[in-house]
């Protein structure tokens, strides 16, 4: 470690003691909400001391055993939020195949032309990015209920794409800038069309850049509310607006427990994710900052 | 690259967000200038043995064959955008002239949805985009200062606020800090007042949700400034040393002026992603305290009746904030963009 990053005591001290703060910020909703979700409600809302959550006092008199699955057979059995785990798989299968396969052709399009409007195309997608989603709902509603596609997956499923595709834009935009021009040229001078140095130069060396732009893609489908809410009907729902039903309908049956499992549920795969992708994610993150 | 290969590798795209963006901006337009068709009324004759009466009712079919007909509604103008719901400017005038003091007239304001719903926008976007890039810097700066085996953990541990779903972290939050969850307990204790609810409270919702709205973003300014920092040039920061300079002195006059490309970057996605905050208010089921433009939009198009044109008269409006917020950015990157060209 060179001169200038080394730390007085004093200074270390206040680092570690405001990362540890933040940390258990950070980490400590979910770990009791993890914890909680094997309670009953009776103790991971108690009234009459807050220590019964993590000792499960009520829990142990309701079910005799001190940790409790009820949460989770009655969210994932009784209200069916396997339905909605496989809808949001699907959704998410399909969003990020469909957004990279058109992200890709259009952000290696627009790193290699020169023209100014691969400029303003990426300008116009930075504008599109910025619309909430929600405006843009209430201008698919009409037309949907008027040709019959509202309700289906499919229909979520293009929507979706589509409000993706300025974000999937400009992040493969700034991958492909990043691999050198020479390589696909060179392809076209030796008698290449442009879709075939495309196909057999780029496409082999692009994959980090694509995973990296898939995981972003995933999780805007699978964190979506917004789109879904509006446009599924109850039968398609994905797991994120079946979560919010469950706080309507559950809330007066006296069963947030169901939610409280839903949340957990929806959490871990992401949990997992960030687990095996977490360098992917970083870098992501930086990749239209730092480069771009 | 030739214009006509342009054209075909971008096509797909294009035509996705011509489709669903661009065109539902038109639809969204268009819908705002008209209105629901009224009920179709006819006068039904009741003749009894204690003579005639004539009643109103309402013809369903006739009115399901209007709907049918014409299901953009009849056209309103720029009606709904002038009505109470929206600018209501009538209400306004009227506050402006009946009002003593400003502060009456701003409490008049707050009580008409949109601009109580644009205030809340406003304020969450203002005082959240700040703190977030300090926060997020501050953290960056800590975990630099730490040893490096300890970084890849506390990198880890800093997605999860980010990376989870906006409704479900909300959702955490919000269980813990009710009444009877573990941080709901603890206000209470040191208000030191066992009636203290954050959801009974307006100032106290408010504070929640700007809380969630830096805890859930802050990871993000602070990935972005720790890719950074691991490129400020330590032979500055050294030569910096040598002539005298504090740690203070350092991370003011290096550090910082070598970090402000990324904190226009992350400003710039963070004033769009403020400006549409939504998730944490259904989370909170904060609708009574406070209220964002999407949360309206939301509000509108959903439950029995769908105000399919109040809703877009909203959206055009957020549209035209959005318009607003980005100009700058705009017309700067267009700028950068002429020079480097």
């Amino acid at each position: 470690m060179s001169k200038a990053t080394r730390l007085s005591p004093t200074t270390k001290i206040v680092a570690y003691g405001f990362l540890g703060l933040w940390l258990i910020m950070a980490a400590f909703p979910f770990i009791w909400t993890l914890w909680g979700s094997f309670k009953v409600e009776g103790d991971f809302f108690s009234k009459a001391n807050w220590a019964n959550s993590l000792f499960g006092t009520l829990t142990i008199t309701e079910t005799g055993g001190s940790f409790t699955g009820d949460g989770y057979y009655g969210a994932w059995v009784q209200e069916e939020f396997w339905r909605a785990a496989l809808n949001t798989f699907i959704v998410c299968v399909c969003v990020v195949t469909i957004s990279l396969t058109c992200g890709t052709l259009g952000g290696y399009a627009l790193s290699r032309s020169t023209y100014r409007y691969a400029f303003w195309f990426l300008l116009f997608a930075l504008m599109f990015r910025a619309m909430p989603p929600l405006t843009l709902v209430s201008g698919y509603l009409l037309p949907f209920f008027e040709w019959n596609l509202w309700g289906h997956l499919s229909t979520t499923i293009i929507v979706l794409v589509a409000i993706n595709q300025p974000f999937t834009l400009w992040m493969l935009h700034a991958f492909f800038k990043n691999i050198p021009k020479d390589l696909d040229e060179s392809a076209m001078v030796d008698g290449c069309t442009r879709f075939q140095a495309f196909r057999h130069v780029i496409i082999p060396v692009m994959w980090p850049g694509v995973i990296t732009t898939g995981l972003f893609s995933f999780l805007l489908a699978y964190n979506d509310f917004a789109v879904t809410t509006m446009l599924l009907s109850k039968e398609n729902q994905t797991m994120v607006p079946k979560l919010v039903s469950f706080l309507g309908t559950t809330q007066t049956k006296g069963n947030v427990m169901f939610a409280v499992a839903a949340v957990v549920s929806i959490t871990a795969p992401l949990f997992v994710m960030i687990i095996f992708f977490q360098k992917q994610i970083v870098s992501g993150l930086t990749a239209g900052a730092v480069k771009g | 690259m030739k214009h006509s290969s342009f054209f075909w590798f971008v096509l797909p795209s294009a035509l996705l967000m011509l489709t669903f963006i661009a065109f539902p901006i038109v639809s969204v337009v268009t819908q705002s200038l008209y209105q629901e068709h009224e009920q179709v009324i006819i006068e039904v004759e009741n003749c009894g043995p204690f003579g005639c009466t004539v009643s109103e009712s309402v013809d369903q079919e006739a009115t399901a064959a209007l709907r049918e007909a014409q299901p953009l509604g009849q056209w309103a103008g720029l009606e709904i955008y002038k009505d109470r719901n929206h600018l209501a400017f009538a209400e306004v005038g009227e506050a402006w002239t009946s009002s003593v003091s400003m502060r009456d007239f701003a409490g008049t304001l707050m009580n008409l949805p949109f601009y109580d719903a644009i205030a809340f926008t406003l304020t969450y976007t203002a005082i959240v985009t700040p703190l977030t890039i300090i926060f997020g810097f501050l953290i960056a700066i800590g975990v630099n200062a730490v040893a490096r085996a300890m970084r890849g953990p506390t990198i880890f541990l800093s997605l999860l606020p980010m990376i989870v779903t906006p409704i479900v972290g909300a959702l955490v939050l919000f269980w813990m800090v009710d009444a009877r969850g573990v941080l709901g307990a603890g206000l209470q204790w040191l208000a030191d007042d066992p009636n203290l609810s954050v959801k009974a409270s307006t100032p106290l919702m408010w504070i929640m949700l700007m809380v969630y709205g830096i805890w859930s973003s802050a990871p993000f300014a602070f990935i972005v400034y720790y890719a950074g920092l691991q490129t400020v040039n330590t032979d500055t920061l050294e030569a910096a040393m040598i002539d005298g300079a504090t740690r203070w002195q350092r991370i003011r006059y290096v550090v910082i002026p070598h970090l402000v490309p990324l904190t226009t970057f992350i400003a710039l996605i963070q004033l769009m992603d403020n400006f549409r905050v939504f998730e944490p208010i259904v989370s909170f089921s904060a609708q009574a305290h406070a209220r964002s433009l999407s949360f309206a939009i939301f509000n509108d198009l959903g439950g029995e009746t769908r105000l399919l044109s109040s809703a877009a008269a909203t959206s055009v409006l957020t549209i035209i904030g959005v318009a607003i917020l980005l100009s700058p950015v705009l017309v700067r990157t267009w700028r950068d963009f002429g020079k480097a060209r």
